[in-house]
């Protein structure tokens, strides 16, 4: 290929949308994704220990930034009993199931900080909308982004047949997560 | 030889007495039957069942204990204050106290392994009790053990008391019993 060809591929590479985003890198060390279901009105606590995300996200461009995030629902961590049953068909169902995903359709600006991500999140084959606020903090070269919402697991049909009962664990999960980022462009 | 009237215990400690007989009984042997349970939506109720009657247990004993401090138990019969061994003073004296001991100890090491394990008791689905150890694995796995522990020997005492008790009416029938009675 000669410079002329070469620096013409640079120019058309420049100008479609996404080459034109730095892809950020997720530092899984320094993130999170929990959750907190209710069961008889006790607080019970979990995380997920594998998720991966695929981010090309710039304040200046939130048009064309898109976000990516992957849970590997097999790595539910809720305490030894829990464990055990989570994988099980009438839970999660990881054998049928074993990523839960999230992709982002807009993301809508409140201030400096502060977006919120609206797209798809898909757990158990059911696809439903949601919109994520997220908090974004700079510090050196990481940015961190965190946020809770609201999901409904029987939407998902995450805890079936006798568990689907809400009276024993609530309809309402509430998922937290703090995502490590780097290459984040200046807020 | 015929009872002649004793001197009951107060009545509150009386009230306390059966109502924990039952409480303690009870939740001993929900304790043994759920504890088998394979993982359903019914285990978890019974756990949440047993965990508020345990700290029913535990509010009674305290009230118990108070009511115990401030009206002493009659002394025992003339009769039968005479005819006791000093030996079987000494065992149901240490019964007791070993009993008192154990309604403490057996409600706290199950409210400690709850909080350990990582589910914080929540009473009646309303009211979030504090955790005062922290969430571990290695530590709830010995507050089991000790929960466990601490309530079979309850238990085996519960069942000595209960001996001495039937002792007392059937064989030496003294009316010793009446005394944790009520009624007449």
């Amino acid at each position: 290929m000669n410079t002329r060809l070469l620096s013409l591929a640079l120019v058309a590479a420049s100008l479609s949308p996404l080459a034109a985003l730095a892809q950020q890198a997720i530092v899984p060390a320094q993130s999170e994704v929990s959750f907190t279901s209710r069961q008889m009105g006790v607080p019970v606590d979990g995380k997920f220990k594998t998720f991966s995300a695929q981010v090309a996200f710039d304040p200046a461009k939130l048009a064309t930034s898109k976000i990516a995030f992957t849970v590997d629902t097999g790595s539910a961590d809720i305490g030894r009993e829990a464990n055990a049953e989570v994988v099980k068909p009438l839970w999660f169902n990881v054998a049928a199931f074993p990523k839960a995903t999230f992709t982002s359709s807009s993301i809508k600006r409140i201030d400096a900080t502060k977006y919120e991500v609206a797209g798809k999140l898909a757990i158990k084959g059911v696809s439903s909308d949601v919109v994520v606020p997220v908090t974004l903090a700079q510090s050196g070269a990481t940015t961190v982004a965190s946020g809770a919402f609201p999901i409904k697991r029987l939407t998902f049909r995450v805890g079936e047949k006798e568990w689907a009962d809400t009276s024993m664990v609530a309809d309402e999960v509430q998922v937290k997560f703090k995502i490590a980022l780097t290459g984040v462009p200046k807020l | 030889m015929t009872s002649t009237a004793v001197t009951r215990y107060h009545p509150l400690a009386r009230t306390l007495h059966w109502l924990l007989a039952l409480g303690i009984v009870g939740n001993f042997a929900l304790g043994l039957y759920m504890s088998d349970l394979p993982f359903s939506p019914a285990r978890l109720q019974y756990f949440s069942w047993h965990k508020w009657a345990g700290v029913g247990v535990l509010a009674f004993s305290a009230m118990r204990l108070l009511t115990r401090l401030m009206s002493p138990p009659p002394a025992l019969p003339q009769a039968i204050e005479v005819a006791m061994p000093g030996w079987q003073k000494r065992a149901h004296h240490a019964t007791h106290v070993a009993l008192y001991a154990l309604f403490f100890a057996v409600p706290l090491t199950g409210w400690a392994y709850s909080s350990a394990a990582g589910f914080p008791i929540v009473l009646f689905g309303l009211l979030p009790l504090p955790d005062f150890v922290p969430v571990s694995e290695a530590l709830a796995d010995v507050l089991k053990e000790t929960h466990e522990l601490t309530a079979f020997a309850m238990a085996a005492l519960v069942l000595l008391h209960v001996a001495g008790a039937l002792k007392h009416q059937v064989i030496d029938r003294d009316g010793l019993l009446s005394r944790m009675g009520f009624g007449r």
